[in-house]
């Protein structure tokens, strides 16, 4: 194997037969006898962006990574061992040591607040004292039903163990929903019961419609982003439907490809959303990326989903073979001759590789380390390609508004943020769920149509937006929760997280928490997230419920600074913003 | 303000931007940092490399652009007509002096010459962050007589694993591994280099920044108390293994040679060099190997 240096370590037979099933068999072994200068590693990463499922194959035969493995992944796919080795260490489903017991099952236990506060140590002592091998994990996207538990199974699938409970959404039946209107009462396993709820009528309706006047519609209808950065949906398409898509850099002329990519990766503690949306409705994220692929002119189509979702990976698969092979999928969708194909990719166990260029990286096959922007996606994207990334949620309102129109679409909401939210509400309510209202109800409102806080006393405190949101106090519960209302007040809705802290919990320790998040979750790339995530952490849990001291506030307040201005990504430009939230609401380091 | 931007030549296509006030003039693809130092304007960098595709990971070369929310990194971002650009803002400054106060906050930064300046010139103050901030942690890897690694010196800026890789070498032998605080440079299962794809091109040690990776013959006349830079000398030659034309600079102390180098800027080597120029110079000293 021209050029690959490799230990002597070999796989097992039965290593390499899962990593070359799951590779598609292609075996694609790239016999190279001139050296590889830059045209081939070139060459070479046109099949990289299998590394991942490779890995995902080792993990299950082996229980690790071992080094036989790794180096057959290395040799089937060319791609140095160093390097997939640094990519496998980066990721948490991932073991990369010998672990004991990598003869069982894993069972991955959320330590992040919602289930925090509803008992995940215990769960977890319970578990270790019957010798289950037990991995502390962070938010597993179950907040509304505490303490999650994800099983990463050994020669066998993956499996939740709550999947099993029978499902329904608390506002069940509502008529005035409409994303979650099928939810619950299609059967998400079936194109034709989607057909009977109205499925599909609205990429007959794009069709007929054309990009343009898609185009158009959303951006009318005001749609904006809902994975955190509320951009505006259709200037985004518009751009990748603009984009040339050539590469001029001689070793990367391809034929102009365009990409639409499906977000879920859905890692912010507290956001359970896309998943009960993938899994009780799967075909609509399909159809909306559907309707995506023709408008921007992309005829690949990925859905990026967490590793620790396996039920809604298994029904999105579905839904794609089913939709493939009724004709509305592939080299000519419902007869329109547009081709769009879609492919279901899964995540490892990595917060970071949610932000959108980090994505592109995992799915290439590379360490989820963000790029620095610009470029942007929409010209520079998966593949170095023009690439529309969106979150399932936005997508998902792609639907209503092409099928109804604008007009009717902005019925809801304000005139800043038209439209519907779903809120992901979680820990010390009555009801946590999902929730879907019109931008503008009130925090207080949500609250109660939850249920209330448990004990029937005011919050605590609630965080806004997620970990990386910031907390807010029952003084805030008449915020109307639109863009343009937490904006003013200097918080965020982000993705829709609204996590209640009643008055019995230990806030010191649920920002300890936060804060060990971000330590963990950075990617390391840049010194100010590196470093200031592991500062900050550690100034938390030393302070611990005293008072802070005017130079540790200080001193927060410069490093909350750096990440801020000099990450590379969101990930650090936020890490601080929970806990600097804490301390000006006196929630941490006061003299309460 | 005066001008300070030099006259572009006609055919070549320019931006001009503002540096600190003054109009700076560079060719269309240029960077910031380009137009800044074409200003005569200072910028701390350390991850940057003039032979390398910037990674831009480490922050500290970050200006102040207007019209952007964060700062951006000067080394990697173009230059576009019409930038306004602050280099020595209250906001700059602060997150030059953060990211080099968190650096020795965690690494050994005693070797690092260029670092050591800049944290007193920005006034980074570590010891903010009380002895019991984590640290790199990391023991001294000596596997050969060639080089040797010390991590805990290490500052992750990327730069050896892409002279390693795409940038020069094209060898892969080692890569960013794991993840956040405890990332690290690494050879597959942290192999030794020995078992590793590694070929002693030393062209990963050319390039650090912080003497993480130094040759063994100043490793051991460190140890020895006995590196002694103010009595080195260097001289230019032409390697003499094979025909390529390779210059090398040897550094000598008390007549014996303690390290090789390259020039960045020779045309045929950009610094980077095989194991022969490198490290087969024992015979000018008479050794015999091993
Ligand atoms: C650390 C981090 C994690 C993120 N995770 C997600 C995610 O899981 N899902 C998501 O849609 N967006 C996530 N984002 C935002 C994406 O980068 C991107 O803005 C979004 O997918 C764009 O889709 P939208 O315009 O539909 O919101 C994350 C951003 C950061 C910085
Ligand atoms: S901000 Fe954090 S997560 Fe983002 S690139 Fe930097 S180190 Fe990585
Ligand atoms: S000596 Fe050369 S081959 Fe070895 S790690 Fe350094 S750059 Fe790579
Ligand atoms: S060993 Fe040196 S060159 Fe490599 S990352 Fe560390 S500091 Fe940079
Ligand atoms: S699943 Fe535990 S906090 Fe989200
Ligand atoms: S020198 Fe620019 S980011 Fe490191």
């Amino acid at each position: 194997m021209a050029d690959l240096h490799l230990t002597e370590a070999r796989a097992s037979a039965s290593e390499a037969a899962a990593i070359d099933a799951a590779i598609g068999n292609e075996t694609a072994v790239v016999v190279e006898t001139e050296r590889l200068v830059r045209g081939g590693t070139a060459r070479r990463h046109a099949l990289r962006h299998l590394l991942l499922p490779a890995l995902h194959a080792l993990q299950t035969e082996s229980g690790w990574i071992s080094p036989g493995g790794l180096n057959h992944i290395a040799e089937v796919l060319q791609v140095p061992p160093a390097e997939a080795y640094g990519v496998a260490s980066f990721y948490e489903m991932f073991r990369v040591d010998d672990p004991p017991g990598h003869d069982d099952d894993v069972v991955h236990v959320c330590i992040d607040p919602a289930c925090r506060i509803a008992g995940a140590e215990d769960r977890i002592a319970e578990l270790e004292a019957a010798g289950t091998p037990v991995h502390r994990s962070p938010c597993l996207g179950q907040c509304e039903r505490p303490p999650a538990v994800f099983i990463q199974g050994r020669r066998k699938a993956n499996s939740v163990p709550a999947d099993d409970q029978p499902f329904a959404l608390p506002q069940a039946g509502d008529p005035a929903l409409r994303l979650l209107r099928r939810v619950g009462v299609v059967d998400p396993t079936s194109l034709d019961s989607y057909r009977e709820h109205g499925g599909y009528e609205a990429l007959t309706a794009a069709l007929a419609m054309g990009p343009d006047a898609v185009l158009t519609a959303l951006t009318d209808a005001g749609l904006s982003g809902r994975g955190g950065a509320a951009f505006p949906t259709g200037v985004k398409w518009r751009a990748v439907r603009d984009a040339s898509g050539a590469d001029e850099r001689p070793a990367q002329k391809r034929p102009i490809q365009k990409h639409v990519v499906a977000n879920a990766d859905e890692s912010e503690p507290g956001t359970f959303k896309d998943r009960i949306v993938m899994e009780h409705d799967p075909f609509a994220l399909i159809e909306a990326m559907t309707i995506a692929g023709v408008t921007t002119g992309a005829t690949r189509g990925w859905v990026y989903i967490r590793g620790e979702y396996p039920q809604a990976t298994a029904r999105l698969e579905n839904a794609i073979a089913e939709a493939s092979a009724a004709g509305l999928l592939g080299d000519d969708v419902a007869g329109s001759g547009h081709a769009f194909h879609v492919e279901v990719r899964r995540g490892a166990g990595a917060y970071i590789c949610g932000e959108e260029t980090a994505l592109f990286n995992s799915l290439e096959g590379f360490r989820g380390e963000p790029r620095n922007k610009p470029p942007y996606p929409t010209t520079n994207g998966l593949f170095d390609q023009p690439t529309a990334i969106n979150n399932p949620e936005t997508l998902l309102n792609v639907l209503p508004i092409v099928l109804d129109g604008p007009d009717a679409y902005r019925a809801a909401g304000t005139d800043g943020s038209p439209g519907t939210r779903l809120f992901c509400v979680s820990g010390d309510v009555a009801a946590p769920g999902l929730y879907e209202f019109p931008f503008g109800i009130s925090l207080g409102e949500l609250l109660g149509a939850a249920g209330g806080v448990t004990g029937g006393a005011d919050p605590q405190a609630i965080l806004l937006g997620g970990a990386a949101g910031m907390f807010v106090t029952a003084e805030s519960l008449d915020l109307a929760l639109t863009l343009e209302d937490t904006r003013a007040a200097g918080v965020t809705l982000g993705s829709g997280v609204v996590m209640v802290f009643g008055p019995q919990v230990d806030l010191a320790d649920v920002c300890a928490r936060i804060a060990e998040f971000f330590r963990n979750e950075s990617c390391g790339q840049c010194v100010p997230c590196r470093v200031g995530a592991v500062r900050q952490h550690e100034m938390v849990v030393e302070l611990g419920a005293k008072p802070i001291s005017a130079d540790q506030r200080q001193l927060h307040d410069d490093m909350v600074q750096v990440m801020a201005d000099a990450s590379i990504c969101g990930l650090g430009h936020t890490a601080g913003s929970a806990i600097q939230s804490a301390f000006d609401l006196g929630l941490l380091g006061g003299s309460r | 303000m005066t001008d300070v931007a030099n006259q572009p030549l006609e055919t070549e296509t320019t931006v001009t931007i503002s540096v600190d006030g003054a109009e700076v003039s560079v060719a269309a693809g240029e960077t910031i940092l380009t137009a800044c130092t074409k200003a005569g304007i200072d910028t701390p960098t350390i991850c940057y490399g003039p032979t390398l595709t910037p990674v831009n990971a480490c922050r500290v070369c970050v200006v102040e652009l207007d019209g952007s929310r964060t700062l951006v990194p000067s080394c990697s971002r173009p230059a576009e007509d019409g930038m306004v650009v602050q280099t020595d803002s209250e906001r700059v400054r602060h997150s030059r002096k953060m990211v080099l106060e968190f650096l020795g906050s965690g690494v050994d930064l005693s070797e690092a010459d260029d670092l050591r300046a800049w944290s007193e010139q920005y006034g980074a103050d570590p010891t903010r962050y009380g002895p019991a901030a984590e640290r790199m942690n990391e023991d001294v890897k000596v596997q050969d007589d060639l080089y040797v690694r010390d991590y805990d010196k290490c500052v992750l800026c990327y730069k050896c694993v892409e002279a390693c890789g795409d940038d020069a070498q094209h060898t892969f032998a080692i890569s960013m591994a794991g993840r956040g605080f405890g990332a690290r440079i690494s050879t597959e299962f942290d192999v030794t280099l020995p078992e590793s794809a590694c070929v002693y091109c030393g062209n990963c040690v050319a390039v650090c920044p912080t003497n993480a990776l130094q040759f063994k013959t100043e490793f051991d006349l460190r140890q020895a108390a006995n590196w002694r830079p103010e009595d080195q000398s260097v001289t230019t030659t032409v390697c003499s293994y094979c025909g390529v034309g390779c210059n090398l600079e040897l550094h000598t102390q008390d007549e014996r040679i303690v390290k090789v180098t390259s020039p960045n800027d020779h045309s045929v080597t950009s610094g980077n060099l095989c194991i022969k120029g490198r490290f087969g110079w024992q015979y000018v000293h008479g050794d015999t190997d091993g």
